[in-house]
């Protein structure tokens, strides 16, 4: 009976062993050896920490790794602590971090000693997109009714909900003062949902939330999107309210707000690994873009899903720091 | 009655034999990740998570919120029997639980605190099933003014009536907020009092500082005391249940006003913690004994546990009508929601009624489960107190290093989980109170967080918190219940006076 039992243990670990080769058969190169750590430079909850635990569970769920993948929650100074983890594991294969913008804003605006030129890029997973939302009670019906009311108003009597400070929400909103020519008064919030309830109860007078963290709001009639951040408008006909889907939102720069941002959901390793192990993982998120789970996920969450590796992606990194950059200095958001 | 029949469609989803075993599963997981401080149930319903991909959404949910309940539950039993909160909601239950253990009454204590949980739990739950639209129409109202004036009121009910010297007091306090203060301020979005070190950025956090301060810190003190457990002399009776039972309807009003508080701070959403703490000062000015609280006073178990499981459970509600967490453990389980292509929000309960009545139905039976399961274990673990000290002790200090390192995977976090233990100490000796530190290190962030926006939004006018009638009453209350001891401090002086004038007459 043992015997039988080993027997059948050995059979099933060969077919697995046989499973796993036909399918990586072009990765007899380099594979984890031992669990993969996957760092949110964010706490647990929010936009990263999701994606990155969707992926966890995909990657599960479809076997596309023999070892497992564990995220852990790194998000200490707005999320110094993880980069400074990743930064600091010099040449270990087996940890890969996920980006939120704090990427560029927590070094710039704190003054903790990294950069993402410590860290090995990857690849770009997706780009998340802003929506100007107001309530759907006020009398503004698109952006440019919105852009006229804040110019007519007094400096700093519109007030705009927003997730931390010196981050993201913060550099739209100062960019909008900038077009508008009028301050706005500026509310750091925790998290995203709690942005988009503030908004709902009448607290603020607009918001800069992605769509996943509005798009519940948005569909019970609550609030209205005004105009999305981006250069072209998001591609997802799909009905999403009775009347609207995502791709009715127009790009602000149509309404004459010339403002572009989208947040960097990508990649990145410690330094000093070899181009071997990076390929591992840009095969592994590459097959995991391709599942269906994948395509559901990011149409829920209206991503804009270019993905970018290598140089590509090395020059969209670089570029956008100098935008983060120039934009904060403007802003007076640099550590001094 | 559109709720009961929905009700009763939700257990039909609910009451499968494979639904019930997830539900048992995640009550037992839930329970030991309560019990294991810093672990906390958001780290677990985090972990677990991606395991429920495979599993259809409802069950998946049930199992985990079942170990969220599990991990309420939980978090009493460490504090009672040894003085370290296994959940930042246990904190206030180690007041006068921890020394109805030493007192030999651990199997009391235990059931009155699962009972309480269960009992709050039971009446957050019959008000997410019957109220859930209104309710959530009510959390919106709260933009920043709001919440501050609830801090507010959490810290006015609980100070200024402890027995230590009001200085002292105000001196743990003042700790507690400085060290609230540490790493990233995030109004600002700039780093404070980190001295230029990447330890620091992240701050003190909560869970770490109580392990060390109550767990670590009695152990040093009991070591000086003569090494042994002043408890075990416990007997292991499992009639203990029903005699506590009867014991406890006389605490009816204390447990009412505890629902009330939890179910408020549930949905507001200011969580389980300060509702503990809250729930916990106001019996204690309340209560007829409430100078003896502190001692052993099984009120003293009662109103915080109920507190922080009505607020726990109601937690869930904003959650789902709002999609805001009102609790960690509901943020990771609202991204669950958005990952198993569910849509939290108003419109929940419209398209995906079997996932919510199936999970609502799944609170009622979970918490009974729940109940039963932690109840047969108070024998046993009343019975861990008669283990020698020299034995259970060197455990103890493991399960706090390991409960420290696990709350953000740090080993700076354990040094610092022994120098909190040493300050402990000497707050101990030097007869300073650990509760107003803790308090303030607890609530100080948010407190300070919820008054700089609202500064924000008035352009710097105090003006703001009497803004409108909910503020307004809020703040009022607040501090008239901060000026109550002063008002009867002062009353008490002019009856002295009069005592004397008619002696000396």
């Amino acid at each position: 009976m043992g015997e039988q039992l080993f027997r059948r243990a050995v059979v099933a670990a060969g077919v697995a062993a046989g499973l796993a080769v036909a399918s990586f058969p072009a990765l007899a190169a380099w594979e984890p050896t031992k669990p993969v750590e996957f760092v949110v430079p964010a706490g647990t909850g929010g936009g990263a920490d999701q994606m990155a635990r969707f992926v966890q569970g995909v990657v599960a769920k479809h076997n596309l790794m023999k070892q497992p993948l564990i995220v852990v929650n790194k998000s200490g100074g707005a999320g110094a602590e993880g980069f400074l983890e990743v930064k600091n594991a010099k040449g270990d294969p087996h940890k890969i971090i996920i980006t939120l913008s704090n990427l560029f804003t927590t070094p710039l605006a704190t003054g903790v000693p990294f950069n993402w030129k410590d860290l090995t890029p990857v690849a770009m997973l997706a780009l998340d997109e802003f929506v100007l939302w107001v309530n759907s009670e006020s009398a503004y019906k698109t952006a440019g009714d919105y852009i006229n009311a804040v110019k007519a108003g007094n400096a700093g009597q519109f007030k705009m909900a927003g997730t931390g400070s010196k981050q993201e929400d913060q550099i739209i909103t100062v960019a909008l003062e900038k077009v508008v020519g009028k301050k706005l008064t500026y509310i750091p919030f925790k998290g995203g949902g709690d942005v988009a309830v503030q908004l709902v109860g009448k607290h603020v007078d607009s918001t800069v939330n992605n769509p996943i963290e509005a798009v519940a709001h948005w569909r019970s009639g609550a609030l209205r999107p005004l105009c999305v951040f981006d250069g072209k408008p998001m591609p997802y006909p799909a009905k999403v309210t009775a009347t609207q889907s995502w791709q009715d939102i127009p790009t602000c720069k149509s309404a004459g707000v010339d403002v572009e941002y989208t947040m960097l959901r990508g990649i990145f390793m410690p330094p000093g690994v070899s181009q071997e192990q990076v390929d591992f993982y840009i095969d592994l998120f590459k097959k995991v873009r391709a599942l269906p789970e994948w395509t559901k996920y990011t149409e829920d969450a209206a991503f804009n899903t270019t993905f970018m590796t290598g140089k590509e992606y090395v020059d969209w990194v670089t570029k956008a720091e100098a935008t983060h950059k120039a934009l904060m200095q403007e802003a007076g958001f640099l550590a001094k | 009655m559109e709720e009961i029949s929905n009700l009763m469609h939700g257990f039909a989803v609910a009451l499968t034999w494979k639904n019930l075993l997830f539900m048992f599963v995640g009550i037992l997981l839930g329970v030991l990740i309560g019990v294991l401080p810093g672990l906390g149930g958001a780290n677990g319903v985090a972990i677990l998570l991606p395991l429920t991909f495979t599993m259809p959404p409802t069950s998946a949910i049930i199992m985990l919120s079942c170990i969220y309940w599990g991990a309420l539950f939980g978090g009493a039993i460490t504090s009672i029997l040894f003085n370290i909160p296994g959940e930042p909601w246990s904190v206030a239950t180690t007041f006068d639980g921890y020394p109805m253990a030493q007192k030999g009454h651990a199997g009391e204590a235990l059931t009155a605190a699962f009972t309480s949980s269960f009992v709050g739990a039971l009446v957050a739950v019959v008000l997410i099933t019957f109220l859930a639209p209104l309710v959530a129409k009510f959390a919106l109202k709260f933009g920043p003014p709001e919440y501050f004036a609830i801090q507010l009121l959490t810290f006015c009910s609980f100070i200024g009536m402890g027995r230590e010297p009001p200085l002292k007091t105000l001196a743990a306090m003042m700790l507690g907020f400085a060290l609230a203060a540490v790493g990233l301020d995030t109004v600002t979005g700039t780093l404070r009092m980190t001295f230029g070190t990447t330890h620091l950025l992240q701050g003190f956090d909560f869970l770490v500082a109580v392990i060390g301060l109550f767990g670590l810190g009695e152990i040093l003190i009991t070591m000086e005391e003569g090494l042994s457990f002043k408890g075990k002399s416990a007997k292991i009776d499992p009639k203990i249940v029903l005699r506590t039972w009867a014991k406890l309807p006389k605490y009816w009003v204390t447990s009412l006003r505890s629902c009330a508080i939890g179910c408020w701070m549930g949905i507001t959403p200011g969580g389980a913690t300060p509702a503990s703490f809250m729930s916990y000062g106001m019996a204690r000015r309340f209560s007829k004994t409430g100078e003896k609280f502190g001692d052993g006073e099984i009120e003293g178990v009662v109103a915080p546990e109920t507190a922080a499981h009505a607020a726990g459970t109601s937690a869930l509600l904003p959650m789902l009508t709002l999609g805001i967490p009102g609790s960690p453990t509901a943020a990771v389980l609202l991204g669950g929601l958005l990952i198993w292509g569910l849509q939290p929000g108003p419109l929940l309960f419209v398209e995906q009624k079997e996932f919510v009545w199936g999970l609502i139905a799944s609170m009622y039976l979970g918490n009974i489960v729940g109940l039963l399961i932690v109840l047969t274990t108070v024998p046993w673990w009343a019975a861990i107190l008669r283990i020698p000290f020299s034995i259970i002790a060197p455990v103890i200090v493991v399960i706090c290093a390991i409960g420290a390192y696990t709350v953000h995977n740090n080993m700076f976090d354990v040094v610092m989980m022994l120098v909190f233990g040493v300050v402990g100490y000497l707050f101990k000796k030097l007869k300073y109170p650990l509760a107003p530190l803790v308090l303030a290190l607890v609530l100080g962030d948010m407190a300070e967080t919820a008054f700089r926006q609202s500064m924000l939004l008035s352009n710097g006018s105090m003006t703001i918190f009497f803004s409108n009638w909910l503020v307004g009453s809020i703040v009022t209350l607040a501090l008239v219940i901060l000026c109550y001891p002063l008002f009867t401090w002062f009353t008490g002086r002019l009856r002295e006076k009069e005592r004397r004038a008619t002696e000396a007459r």
